[in-house]
């Protein structure tokens, strides 16, 4: 690999190669351009940046560990894995080093309303969080199917005073739960910021969204320097519309020696019609403000998506993904519902972690390649969100196995 | 002269606004569909915005939203729009036809493809509504390249400084949004209206059609004072949406609209 400039992307026209861009109805256009500009002023104000640092250290409680898995790694009996604890930050997940970076943002621009959408709803946590923290009003779209079953976080948006609105449209998931959010923020132009919980939708949200994220790969970066006196070997994370993986990768992807990989959700198998595997088994189309790769029939039309991690279970996929996928900087792999339960428990286990079902397909995947691996490979999954929000789909799971056995 | 051209000169020289009407392509079904479209014309209806179905209409309201997916589950696809246009062109070479839709399906089909089987169906236009003029290249030049109009809509939002950007591709005639919001929610005031259309008669001499909740025939009166064209669309969806068969969705469709033409008629200015 000599291309050493990956991390250049976005262009002007936010196109990371020929993904991307800004695919929004007129009325947003104003306040996407206007947002753009926004982020590049505060990007550049030491004064935000000190408030980021601040509440990124105090507020969420960064830095947070990069973990070495000693039993895990004994039990594949290869590479060193080491956990980068994104499951210990408030709230318990990655999620919230976005919406801190985007509440500060939206309060610099003066805006009065917080809209969000949610899949698993660990983003609409988050964003509940950051919005009676800062004492804004929110409301968060999640499809009906989600709010089914991730009941722990519906609750937990409503004791911090976000208002929930069930997306019946569609599927009743995530892709539906962001159509209806663009439609309130078209609806309320003047006031409403939208905190676009993932790496996609219109310029500048990837790129924002990553930046805010990329705080997982520079600790990353500096904590293994401490433990081991160099760079990781390998780093390995889920990708659902792909902000963890962007934060973890982001930092690496100019360092050659580094192999990345981002797993998808397989769901049944990428080659049944029950997955959310897009760069795996889509086709590049535009969707919610992005050209990207997608699950879509040949009509182009969006297709369901499905895992059994409700914050996998999209159609779409961030556009530089698509675009690290074409140049082959990341390889992207799929791991199966049944393989990231098994990776679940393993966690569970062997080191007393219960991660998400979204981290357990990372985990899957690095317990597959852990094993081929010498001792000395140094690999970095990211743990990017912790479990208790799946315990019901677990138990359900459970109960069904049984029933089978 | 393009089609839409002509239909709004004509339409100029009488002292009239057009009634732009909007429906969905394969709402409720495809036959039923074609013969809404077919009747359209001598209902009153001078322009025709027809729909292109898409699983994520992510700027439309819920009555538009219920006619995409009445449609898919009926099995219209853009090869079957397309097909709806040139059946329709059989009787009639004088309304003009204007897609309206999202892009994704286009893209799947491929630009270059789909504005060469669109100029041949019949098409007059398109109005792609997640296409900002950033975007021209993909679609808006191939189109404009085969003689299709691109129309542009225009909003509440959209400033004097940004208004020659979405204007400098625009032909047929500009679409105002009059409200921020999805489709079939909400309704402007006629000096909102009033007002806009003024600050765009500053910018371009193309026609100019209002749309945007506008559902009886006194609102559409009203606007047809204002504006070149009146748009309705939600309203017209919403009686294939009530009625109890096919038959009666043509019927009451058709009705409506000969009911805002003679709103748009009277308004004469």
């Amino acid at each position: 690999m000599t291309q050493t400039n990956f991390r250049a992307g976005p262009d002007a026209n936010g196109l990371f190669g020929s993904f991307g861009g800004r695919y929004v109805a007129e009325t947003l256009m104003p306040l996407v351009l206007d947002l753009a500009r926004e982020y590049e002023a505060a990007k550049a104000d030491p004064k935000f940046l000190d408030e980021l640092a601040y509440f990124q250290r105090d507020y969420i409680g960064r830095p947070n560990p990069l973990y070495f898995a000693e039993r895990l790694t004994e039990h594949c009996g290869g590479a060193k894995i080491f956990f980068k604890r994104e499951e210990l930050n408030h709230t318990g997940a990655h999620k919230v080093n976005n919406c801190i970076g985007q509440v500060l943002l939206a309060k610099r621009m003066g805006k009065k309303r917080l809209i969000a959408e949610t899949g698993a709803g660990m983003h609409g946590v988050a964003t509940a969080t950051v919005a009676a923290r800062f004492g804004l009003p929110c409301v968060i779209y999640m499809g009906a199917t989600d709010i089914e079953r991730q009941q722990a976080n519906v609750f937990r948006m409503k004791l911090l005073g976000a208002e929930i609105v069930p997306v019946t449209a569609g599927t009743g998931t995530l892709k539906d739960a962001m159509n209806e959010a663009l439609r309130d923020w078209v609806t309320n132009v003047d006031d409403t910021f939208y905190l676009i919980g993932t790496v996609a939708g219109p310029h500048p949200y990837p790129a924002m969204v990553r930046d805010f994220q990329s705080i997982i790969g520079k600790e990353t970066r500096a904590q293994l320097q401490e433990k081991e006196g160099r760079l990781p070997d390998s780093l390995v994370a889920c990708v659902g519309g792909g902000s963890n993986a962007m934060g973890l990768f982001h930092e690496f992807l100019d360092e050659p020696s580094v192999q990345i990989i981002g797993v998808e959700a397989g769901g049944h198998g990428v080659d049944t019609d029950k997955h959310a595997a897009s760069l795996n088994g889509g086709v590049p189309g535009v969707l919610h403000g992005n050209r990207t790769y997608l699950l879509q029939d040949d009509d182009g039309q969006i297709t369901d998506a499905h895992s059994i991690s409700a914050g996998l279970d999209y159609p779409g996929i961030g556009p530089e993904h698509a675009h690290l996928h074409e140049v082959k900087r990341v390889e992207y792999v799929s791991i199966t519902d049944d393989q990231a339960l098994d990776a679940f428990h393993a966690s569970c286990r062997l080191e007393g972690i219960i991660p998400a079902l979204e981290s357990a397909h990372a985990l899957a995947e690095a317990m597959r390649r852990a094993p081929t691996l010498p001792k000395d490979h140094l690999m970095v999954v990211c743990l990017s969100g912790r479990g208790d929000k799946d315990m019901h789909t677990v138990m359900n799971h459970m109960a069904a196995q049984e029933k089978l056995a | 002269m393009s089609r839409l051209e002509q239909r709004f000169a004509d339409l100029k020289a009488e002292g009239r606004s057009a009634l732009v009407t909007f429906i969905t392509a394969g709402d409720p079904g495809y036959d039923a569909s074609l013969a809404i479209l077919k009747g359209l014309p001598d209902a009153g209806a001078d322009v025709i915005e027809l729909g292109m179905p898409f699983t994520d209409p992510m700027a439309d309201g819920v009555a538009i939203q219920l006619a995409t997916l009445r449609a898919l589950e009926a099995g219209q696809n853009l090869a079957k729009t397309l097909q709806m246009v040139r059946e329709f062109r059989v009787g009639n070479q004088t309304t003009p036809i204007v897609l309206m839709g999202y892009y994704n399906p286009i893209h799947r089909f491929g630009a270059e493809r789909f504005v060469a089987e669109a100029k041949e169906a019949g098409v007059d236009g398109l109005i792609i509504v997640d296409l900002p003029p950033e975007h021209d290249a993909e679609l808006a030049e191939p189109a404009h390249a085969v003689g299709i109009d691109f129309i542009r809509l225009t909003t509440p939002t959209t400033d004097d400084a940004r208004l020659p950007r979405v204007l400098q591709r625009s032909s047929g005639f500009v679409y105002y949004v009059s409200v921020a919001g999805v489709t079939g929610a909400g309704s402007a005031t006629s000096e909102n209206v009033r007002d806009a259309i003024t600050r765009l008669r500053r910018h371009t001499n193309l026609p100019i059609s209002v749309g945007f909740g506008i559902r009886t025939p006194e609102q559409a009166a009203a606007i047809a004072k204002l504006a070149d064209g009146v748009v309705v669309g939600s309203a017209l969806v919403d009686k294939i949406a009530q009625a109890k068969d096919a038959d009666q969705a043509v019927r009451d469709v058709l009705d409506l609209c000969s009911a805002l033409a003679e709103g748009v008629r009277a308004a004469r200015a």
